[in-house]
């Protein structure tokens, strides 16, 4: 049974220039403990997806219509009372930039105290004990030191350690993670991945990971869903996915993933790009969102949009010509 | 922290020797001579020469200026031409009713503004938000004068509800004492508020951007926290600032405001002095202003570290 559902998501935001549809039309589904990895370039509308979810998005300027069936609730419907018990409480979030989330004049054991305090209705005292509980738990030394110290005195990989502390002091069943490695250092980044692996089986909670490190992937996702523009462009497991990518666009994005040695073999590759650039949302796109940059497109693609279409088990893609197999890998 | 508060202490004394010179260059700056003044207008030319020698006036400059220092040093303020009073002993007097108006005009000030800067921060581009900024403006554009007395003429005279003038000292009981300061304070604090009120909206638009609210909002918190312990305390140090600044205003407004209400305070005094020429007295005031300025900011520096974990010194 699917813990998340996300049915034809749209979140639009008002500006001058017009009507910015930041992500239109997205569905998708999480199973409960499941990892579903969203993958994207900046600016197709991943990250506004997984603060939709939180309903964190301003609104106005924003607006956000669809369905979010949070365990049977749909979290659009709720009042803002109800949407506050289950932020930090039943979905939890981390953010992409430990140096700026936590904020720099409250302790680091309050900051995790005070999400124990509102959903969990603990007193100061068993909320403080659980804080140092969950310092340890996220590997950080001298928990009963660091505790009482400011967001300053940690370091970004520790910040981010306190970030996950704090989003999983309350057992979430969904984490939200928005690039929780992109700011940190590559041999941190594996200790905050493998952190969060065990975690996640430790807590049960199923994970959301938005990235555009195709690496990170491949190391802790099951599914995979790529945005394109806004819209969801494929989507499959894992393995599926980096084996035969139905997408043009998925394609270009594991062209576009650097490999070690390659020189060395004889093989020297050229990294691959995608040219072009991604489509400006604030004006309608007709055809297919990626027609514009992609090699392969015809006036077919360029007049009607293609639809989801199951193109392998458990595979879709939304490419005319994918399933004829005249740009498979 | 003890270190640093010594050194700060320390490092006022340069100021408040350049203060000090300014205070006593007063004498000769100012047209007029106190001598004659004092001496009034049936005095022959030797009755003034006698006064300027007992005063010491005709002394030279730096010799005067020493004296007059090292005297202040030991507590010695000089005594007043007009009332023959130690100033020490006049200051004394009339520091209660200043002191308390400065208090209530403060803790008002703090109370009312920074509430409406956070709301209208929280409540940005709203019509509460701009219906606080006109207020503010209004505020800040009145001068104290007019402000008081219209308050004294709806709420004293029609009214009734409070007393039109006056002072009622605090050993007298809380409630007669805060009836006579309310006017005032508003009156006062009136261009106080709108500026810490514009300061605290300013600085909290820019930190209700922050990533870390974002995440405060992500943990499921509601919004007073939000703003009044996650945003405010991030926000303090130039709200601090700014109130500190303010002190500077409402001694400068507490002049005015004392004579509007009656109140027998320091501004008054102030008054009274340069009216009477009475240097001695007006010396005395403007060296003990400055002071508290000093002090005040000096202790402004020091909340910052208890608002602020990242400033330590």
């Amino acid at each position: 049974m699917a813990l998340l559902e996300v049915e034809n998501l749209q979140t639009h935001f008002r500006t001058p220039s017009g009507i910015n549809r930041a992500v239109d039309g997205v569905s998708f589904h999480v199973n409960e403990g499941e990892t579903l990895a969203i993958v994207g370039e900046s600016g197709c509308g991943k990250s506004v997806t997984s603060m939709s979810l939180m309903r964190l998005i301003p609104e106005p300027p924003g607006r956000i219509a669809g369905a979010i069936r949070f365990a049977g609730k749909d979290l659009l419907k709720l009042s803002d009372r109800e949407m506050r018990a289950i932020r930090g409480n039943d979905i939890s979030m981390i953010f992409q930039e430990p140096m700026t989330s936590l904020n720099p004049v409250l302790t680091v054991g309050r900051q995790i105290r005070e999400t124990l305090m509102i959903h969990q209705g603990l007193d100061q005292q068993a909320a403080e004990a659980h804080a140092i509980e969950m310092l340890t738990l996220v590997g950080i030394p001298e928990p009963k030191r660091r505790v009482r110290e400011y967001p300053h005195q940690l370091s970004g990989g520790m910040r981010q350690r306190v970030m996950i502390a704090i989003a999983l002091a309350c057992n979430p069943k969904l984490l939200i993670a928005d690039e929780p490695t992109t700011a940190l250092d590559v041999t941190i980044q594996a200790q905050i991945l493998k952190l969060m692996l065990d975690l996640k089986s430790r807590v049960g909670a199923a994970i959301i990971l938005i990235t555009h490190d195709l690496g990170v992937v491949a190391e802790i996702a099951e599914r995979v869903m790529v945005m394109y523009a806004g819209r969801k462009v494929e989507e499959a497991p894992v393995a599926e996915l980096f084996r035969s990518p139905r997408h043009p666009y998925t394609q270009g994005l594991l062209g576009a993933v650097p490999r070690l040695g390659s020189s060395l073999t004889g093989a020297a590759r050229r990294l691959a790009e995608i040219p072009g650039q991604v489509p400006d949302l604030r004006k309608p796109i007709t055809g297919c969102v990626f027609a514009g940059r992609c090699a392969l497109a015809t006036d077919l693609c360029r007049q009607y949009a293609p639809g989801l279409e199951e193109k392998a088990p458990r595979h879709i893609a939304a490419c005319h010509y994918s399933a004829k197999g005249a740009i498979a890998a | 922290m003890l270190p640093y508060i010594l050194r700060r202490i320390v490092s006022t004394l340069p100021v408040m020797a350049i203060v000090a010179l300014f205070v006593f260059s007063l004498l000769y700056i100012a047209p007029g001579d106190p001598a004659v003044v004092i001496a009034g207008d049936q005095a022959s030319p030797e009755d003034v020469e006698r006064i300027r020698q007992s005063l010491g006036l005709d002394r030279p400059f730096l010799i005067q200026f020493g004296s007059w220092v090292w005297r202040i040093l030991h507590g010695d303020l000089g005594t007043s031409i007009f009332t023959n009073l130690p100033v020490s002993t006049m200051i004394g007097q009339r520091l209660g009713p200043t002191l308390s108006l400065m208090c209530v005009t403060l803790l008002l000030t703090i109370a009312v503004a920074v509430p409406l800067g956070v709301v209208a921060a929280w409540k940005a581009g709203s019509f509460i938000d701009r219906a606080i900024m006109a207020f503010a403006v209004f505020g800040f554009s009145l001068p104290v004068f007019v402000v008081g007395y219209v308050l004294a003429y709806v709420f004293a005279l029609e009214l009734e509800w409070l007393p039109v003038q006056g002072y009622t000292p605090l050993t007298e009981g809380f409630w007669p004492w805060l009836q006579n300061l309310i006017l005032p304070a508003i009156a006062l604090g009136c261009v106080y508020i709108a500026l810490v009120a514009r300061i605290t909206r300013a600085t909290m638009l820019e930190v209700l951007q922050q990533d870390y609210i974002r995440t405060a909002r992500a943990k499921g918190m509601g919004q007073g926290g939000i703003l009044f312990i996650h945003a405010l305390k991030n926000a303090a140090v130039p709200i601090v600032t700014v109130i500190g600044i303010g002190i500077a205003l409402l001694i400068g407004g507490a002049v005015v405001t004392e004579s509007v209400f009656a109140i027998p305070g320091l501004g008054r005094l102030t008054i009274d002095a340069i009216l009477r020429r009475d240097y001695p007295v007006i010396q005395g005031i403007v060296l003990l202003f400055s002071f508290v300025y000093v002090l005040v900011n000096l202790m402004i520096d020091v909340t910052y570290t208890l608002v602020d974990p990242r400033i330590r010194y």
